[in-house]
């Protein structure tokens, strides 16, 4: 019998199972079905389950193999707290994001009464506190780590990733106390130097331990193998695969990966970002090879207000606001006009979520003549722009939406991709990828490259 | 023993003459501070985010291009505004456009919150000795 892999994402809305013939690197079935988080995960995904098998004769020995990845019940749900809104806020801020959370809160300074009695009321699965350098300031911490010593039930889960002078201070304070409390380096260990990646580690192993039990998706563990990582860090995962490649298998090189959501859209880098002119300085915090920003403000069903105010500037084709208003309401587009809205949209919500993840060049004028400035990731080099998400993959215009994301002669201080080959996440493969990544690397890599279809 | 003082470095504005603030800041590490060495062309908001997140005891700022009165017009109030009030403020070089009597440039930057000003050519390694670690002591930072 071929050896196949069954990997399967539980989403809010739907739960997808891929299977891959690992021998033949070839998608053999696909599922979609309603998902059950709120009631009971297995029956949705025994119903996918039964879809895959009646197409492939698979069993339960591939079923105890599974790897899973989820977004439902809210996904990873987070809040940042640090000292400075420029550094270590910042700082955890790109750690939440990278390791696939949904950053739902991010606070600066002291946290103030009101201020602990909001993250209570929204009861994030993780609070993650940094501030200060290690062996810089050490009272910010120390008194949001009190803070939130002093919560209630809603926040069980707690990461301290700041100065580790204060370590020993917040141990004394969590002492006693109920929480889940873990210690890891700091996110920001002296000025300009970032280093997420171990508390990146600790986020996903709590998901892996802790949250998914408490979410209930745990249960899938009673058919499938594990639920191994939240669904957005296996789309970074499979985005960096496809960049680095795998051994002597060569990858991309530097890429972005969009996708589009009817929430949210994710953008994610994975480049360096250096400046492409050596006399260009860089100015604030430097940020990680492997990226990630969530526009939570975009997304073509549930965020459209943002979107709708941002089309106030453009020329509308006709009918458009009662058109929107059937998007809003979960309509699909059908006929010529609501097609033409959507793509307005797409493209708009491509366009704006790009420039704010790209870095951007600033000119400074002086005695000394100009000088560029540039802050954040310079991705003008990049040669390989990938779309994913339903209202990209779907449309009949996938290359004028993704053409969205290249950058403008008409606004240049925007450091988006010049000249780069554009792609599609046709068969929705690139979460499996990230999953697929972790045990079989070489064939992930093989997946990506077979399904992603240039454009 | 207290931990090492901690000393912010780098030039204001856009000033890109790099080297003086190179020596001072090798010269403090060689004195045994913990140096967070900014480079050129720092702003007067990173300074003082810096200073905040590295708690930093003192910030010794260079300036070779003449501008830098008018790059620090409204430091004094950002840093007091930050609840850095308390920490020593250093800045050395050029400090005006031409050739100039130290005497008169040095009030003018001590209204601006300085604690000290250098004329240029000042010898680093005597004003660490005599100056710096004087004023840290007397701090209570040393």
């Amino acid at each position: 019998m071929d050896d196949i892999r069954l990997l399967i994402d539980f989403g809010s809305t739907f739960t997808k199972v891929v299977a891959v013939d690992l021998d033949k690197v070839e998608v053999v079935a696909t599922a979609r079905v309603p998902s059950t988080v709120e009631s009971d995960i297995t029956v949705g995904l025994g119903e996918a389950l039964k879809k895959i098998e009646e197409n492939t004769g698979i069993g339960d020995l591939e079923e105890r193999e599974a790897l899973a990845c989820s977004s439902a019940a809210g996904g990873l749900r987070m809040v940042c707290a640090g000292f400075v809104p420029e550094l270590t806020s910042k700082a955890a801020n790109l750690a939440a994001l990278g390791a696939g959370a949904k950053v739902i809160g991010c606070y600066s300074h002291k946290l103030t009464q009101q201020e602990i009695e909001e993250i209570e009321a929204a009861s994030p699965d993780i609070v993650l506190l940094s501030g200060g350098t290690d062996g810089g300031d050490e009272q910010v911490i120390i008194h949001n780590a009190s803070m939130v010593s002093r919560t209630g039930r809603a926040i069980s889960n707690v990461i301290i990733a700041g100065n580790k002078t204060a370590c020993d201070e917040i141990r004394a304070i969590f002492r006693d106390n109920s929480k889940n409390v873990l210690y890891t380096s700091n996110v920001m260990p002296e000025i300009g130097v970032l280093d997420v990646a171990p508390c990146n580690k600790e986020i996903r192993d709590l998901f892996m331990r802790n949250i998914i039990e408490a979410k209930g998706i745990a249960r899938a563990k009673a058919i499938i193998k594990d639920v191994i990582m939240p669904t957005p860090s296996a789309v970074l995962e499979a985005a960096r695969l496809i960049a680095d490649g795998y051994g002597d298998a060569g990858g991309f090189g530097d890429l972005i990966v969009i996708d589009v959501g009817g929430a949210t859209t994710d953008v994610h880098s994975i480049a360096q970002g250096k400046p492409a002119r050596p006399d260009t300085i860089i100015a604030g915090l430097h940020e990680p090879y492997e990226k990630r920003t969530v526009e939570g403000d975009l997304g073509l069903r549930y965020n459209l207000d943002r979107l709708l105010e941002l089309v106030k500037e453009r020329e509308t084709p006709p009918n458009f606001d009662a058109i929107v208003k059937g998007f809003h309401e979960g309509k699909l587009p059908q006929t010529g006009e609501e097609k033409a809205c959507h793509l307005l949209l797409s493209c708009l919500t491509m366009e704006v979520a790009v420039s704010r993840h790209a870095g951007r060049i600033e000119v400074v004028y002086g005695p000394t003549g100009e000088t560029l400035v540039q802050h954040g990731k310079d991705l003008t080099h990049i040669k390989t722009v990938i779309g994913t998400g339903g209202p990209v993959v779907f449309s009949g215009n996938r290359r004028e939406i993704l053409e969205h994301a290249l950058f403008r002669e008409d606004n240049p201080f925007v450091l988006k991709p010049r000249d780069p080959d554009l792609y599609i996440d046709e068969q929705y493969i690139l979460y499996a990828v990230g999953l697929l990544s972790q045990v079989e690397p070489e064939k992930a890599l093989n997946l990506a490259r077979k399904y992603l279809k240039r454009i | 023993m207290k931990k090492a003082p901690t000393i912010i470095t780098g030039t204001v504005g856009v000033d890109a003459h790099v080297i003086g603030t190179k020596v001072v800041s090798r010269a403090l590490r060689d004195a045994g501070f913990n140096v967070v060495e900014l480079g050129m062309q720092v702003s007067p908001e990173e300074f003082i985010n810096v200073a905040q997140e590295t708690n930093a005891d003192a910030i010794l700022m260079s300036s070779l291009y003449g501008m830098a009165e008018l790059d620090l017009k409204e430091f004094n109030e950002k840093r007091r505004e930050a609840g850095l009030g308390d920490m020593l403020l250093y800045i050395g070089g050029n400090l005006v456009i031409g050739r100039y009597d130290p005497k008169e440039v040095e009030p003018r930057f001590k209204k601006l919150g300085f604690d000290r000003v250098y004329p240029p050519e000042t010898d680093i390694v005597a004003v660490i000795d005599s100056d710096l670690k004087k004023d840290l002591k007397t701090k209570g930072k040393m």
